[in-house]
């Protein structure tokens, strides 16, 4: 079966038809957790793991706000491996280089995984074709409709918190294992059919918490729950390579040409050098016409935490904090507000944060003459990533910008047709690059806007015609014979299918 | 750096074989510019080399890269008339083998190219004086400072030799790339005092610069304004009219010419009147 962007699709599913769809669904809502009297203490991990009576096919669940220092799903992974139970789905909200997953995996105690960002081993070994049944991507937004649906049903989630009080409240805000709102984490507490908060600060009282103590079955204190070095980034620096600079002055001089630098706006860009390049160019262009913005939102950075504390922006509107300042602004700035996964990208959320951005500045790894964009694999079919909030962005924003040099280790980011659509080119209206800069023909509004330009516009064929001449056209590699999952889009459809690479 | 040097905006770029190149690394420099000439698909809308002094070994060998038929001029340090009129006849000999003129754009950085100077900017094929800040402070035992105040000369006299030869007055590079506000500081200086352009050692510099030496939006916009309304005047037989309440002669309307001609330079679109 095909989908409307003539993707291959398994049968049975729910093909994409388009990004407005779900304006057509009714927003389906399972009942929420029924609050609990009272979140029990347990002594240990394990006691905790044997008193949820887990079991083959059952699902759990985790959030990744303690990112490449997460102890406590490798925690959970050695009892798993250490009970040694069969066919579970794993249900994280993304996967990062140091869960160890991947013998659970092999050894079929994991067998169906669903989450919204992945790299590493645990991908590799799905590359590897490993997995028995399928992997399920989502986008961020997209799992938080999926949990509130039913559609992803979680029996127990292991939810890392950071500090706890005696009544079984959680927060991320602070405590040794620090790590800022608990965003993606919300969905989960509020559905899953059991939830333990496993911590390793315990306080008498919190006076504010994201996580309240009425749908917490059982809270866990260990010694640690995360590598503090591997939650929080050092502070992030602005790129000084001068391509990365160039794309990005060009973003911001093409953003003030479109007129949406002006008072009351809203953006988002990524936490990399060249975002936060972009964001310092725009910042530039604030100070310089006395521009104040309404909100700034996503993974939020120290620079962003700066540009709130200079009052450029009256909010920050945080899923995920980055870096040590972004968790110290959480923490204390009642102006840097934690909001859920829901509440940033559910499709069916009234007025989710980005619903309302004016623009959002993106990466891709690859992007095709359809504007359809590649954040998921590699041009060798490897798992390298994954939506996260690239297609619920890139659909609530006025703008949608892909910031990317035309080659990346020599290997052109625009292609005929890209290996994997994370999201649809109908929701992604400019590509800057280094040598030029490609509007989606779909937006004849911003084509009309930049028809005076300065800027080097060019059509997205020129810009492929030109890294054909530098790089020269790369030989394809075809994909691999066996499908091990699917890509679903925010509202449930399947965008694309995922085969095994053929690098193995 | 060499592969993306065409997509920074630069006027033009400078491949240096002087003094940025170690000694010993000379033939390799030119083996790796001769490659990227030869092998780019793309390359800067104006290709510069600026070869070592005429009285050292590579001097020859530099100019060998002209053969690639992809440069279009020669840098010359330490330009004296002597050493730029030589230049200038072995470059007619090429233009005649190769068929295509070559720019020359002496290096000003001796104190004794100050006295030669009208002479040198005379040469044939010279489009352009370099001034070169560095070598000239250091040639006059002074010392280089921020505020360039130790340049306003030199950049004065550079500047109306070049107006009145119609040549380029190209300023001294600004030497601490992280200093945005000190570079256009020293820019404007430079443009105040007649400079039409200014050299970039880093790519980020580029912007800056341009925002400098490239007409304003607004400038444009008032050129054309003036121009058009001069249009309709001269049907009237008006030599002499007003816009906006300003009275236009023709030293107004040749600074107009002059802005326009520059934007058509620079590339630099007209922009529309706002209704």
């Amino acid at each position: 079966m095909k989908n409307s962007l003539n993707r291959e699709i398994p049968d049975g599913l729910k093909p994409f038809q388009s990004s407005s769809d779900f304006r057509h669904q009714e927003r389906r809502l399972i009942p929420e957790k029924s609050p609990v009297d009272q979140s029990l203490f347990y002594p240990s991990l394990e006691a905790a793991f044997l008193a949820m009576d887990i079991k083959p096919g059952m699902t759990l669940s985790f959030h990744h706000h303690l990112r490449s220092g997460d102890q406590v799903i490798n925690q959970v992974g050695e009892l798993i491996s250490k009970y040694d139970i069969k066919g579970l789905t794993l249900a994280p909200s993304s996967i990062f280089p140091e869960y160890r997953l991947s013998d659970l995996i092999i050894r079929q105690n994991i067998t169906q995984i669903v989450t919204s960002y992945l790299n590493g081993p645990v991908a590799d070994t799905i590359a590897k074709g490993h997995l028995a049944g399928e992997l399920i991507m989502q986008t961020h937004g997209g799992r938080a409709r999926a949990i509130e649906s039913g559609e992803l049903a979680i029996d127990v989630a292991f939810l890392a918190c950071p500090v706890v009080d005696k009544s079984g409240n959680g927060s991320g805000a602070y405590g040794k294992s620090a790590c800022g709102t608990l965003g993606y984490a919300c969905s989960d507490w509020r559905y899953a059919k059991k939830v333990i908060l496993v911590s390793d600060t315990l306080v008498d009282k919190l006076d504010s918490y994201q996580l309240d103590h009425s749908h917490v079955d059982g809270v866990v204190m260990v010694d640690s729950i995360g590598d503090p070095a591997g939650i929080v980034a050092g502070t992030t620096k602005i790129t000084r390579d001068p391509i990365g600079l160039k794309i990005a002055e060009d973003t911001a001089t093409l953003l003030t040409e479109l007129g949406v630098i002006r008072n009351g706006f809203s953006m988002q860009t990524g936490a990399g050098g060249t975002s936060l390049a972009v964001a310092d160019a725009v910042k530039k262009v604030m100070l310089k016409n006395q521009v104040k913005g309404k909100f700034a939102s996503g993974g939020i950075t120290g620079y962003y935490v700066d540009m709130l504390n200079q009052g450029l922006f009256e909010h920050l509107y945080d899923v995920q904090c980055f870096d040590l300042e972004a968790v110290e602004s959480y923490h204390k700035n009642k102006n840097h507000i934690g909001i859920s996964a829901s509440e940033y990208g559910n499709p069916f959320e009234n007025k989710s944060a980005v619903d309302r951005l004016d623009f959002v500045i993106l990466g891709a790894t690859e992007i095709d003459l359809d504007f359809n964009v590649n954040v998921t694999t590699d041009a060798f079919g490897k798992i390298i990533g994954g939506s996260g909030g690239h297609a619920d962005t890139a659909h609530g924003a006025k703008i949608t910008i892909i910031t990317s040099t035309l080659t990346k280790a020599r290997i052109p980011i625009i292609r005929e047709k890209v290996r994997t659509i994370t999201t649809p080119g109908s929701d992604v209206d400019i590509l800057v690059t280094e040598r030029g800069i490609a509007i989606n023909p779909l937006r004849t509004d911003l084509l009309e806007k930049l028809s005076h330009s300065r800027l080097k516009i060019m059509t997205i064929r020129e810009l492929l015609d030109l890294t054909y001449a530098i790089a020269g056209k790369p030989k394809e590699i075809p994909s691999g014979k066996k499908r091990i999952g699917y890509l679903e889009y925010r509202d449930g459809s399947v965008i694309d299918s995922l085969y095994d690479s053929p690098l193995y | 750096m060499m592969q993306t040097a065409d997509v920074f905006g630069a006027d033009s770029v400078i491949f240096d074989l002087e003094d940025s190149v170690h000694i010993n690394e000379k033939a390799s420099a030119r083996n790796l510019i001769k490659d990227y000439l030869l092998g780019h698909p793309v390359l800067p809308s104006k290709v510069i080399l600026r070869v070592n002094a005429p009285d050292t070994a590579d001097y020859s060998f530099d100019l060998q890269l002209l053969d690639t038929l992809k440069i279009d001029g020669i840098m010359l340090p330490k330009a004296s008339e002597k050493s730029t009129k030589a230049l200038a006849e072995m470059l007619k000999r090429k233009e005649e083998s190769l068929g295509r003129q070559f720019d020359i754009i002496p290096i000003i950085e001796l104190a004794s190219s100050f006295l030669e100077l009208k002479n040198i900017a005379s040469v044939k094929g010279v489009t352009g004086l370099l001034l070169g800040g560095e070598d000239f402070c250091s040639d006059m035992e002074i010392k280089r400072t921020r505020e360039g105040k130790e340049l306003w000369f030199p950049r004065a006299e550079l500047a109306i030799v070049s107006r009145a030869l119609g040549i380029d007055a190209i300023d001294t590079p600004f030497a601490d790339v992280n200093d945005d506000e000190g570079l256009t500081q020293d820019a404007l200086m430079a443009s105040s005092l007649g400079m039409t352009a200014k050299a970039a050692i880093h790519p980020r510099q580029i912007p800056l610069i341009h925002a400098v030496f490239s007409p304003s939006n607004d400038q444009i916009l008032w050129a054309k304004n003036v121009l058009d309304a001069e249009k309709k005047a001269s049907k009237n037989g008006l030599g002499v009219f007003s816009l906006d309440g300003k009275m236009i002669d023709q030293p107004i309307i040749k600074r107009a010419r002059t802005i326009m001609q520059k934007a058509q330079r620079y590339e630099v679109g007209v922009p529309e009147n706002e209704e």
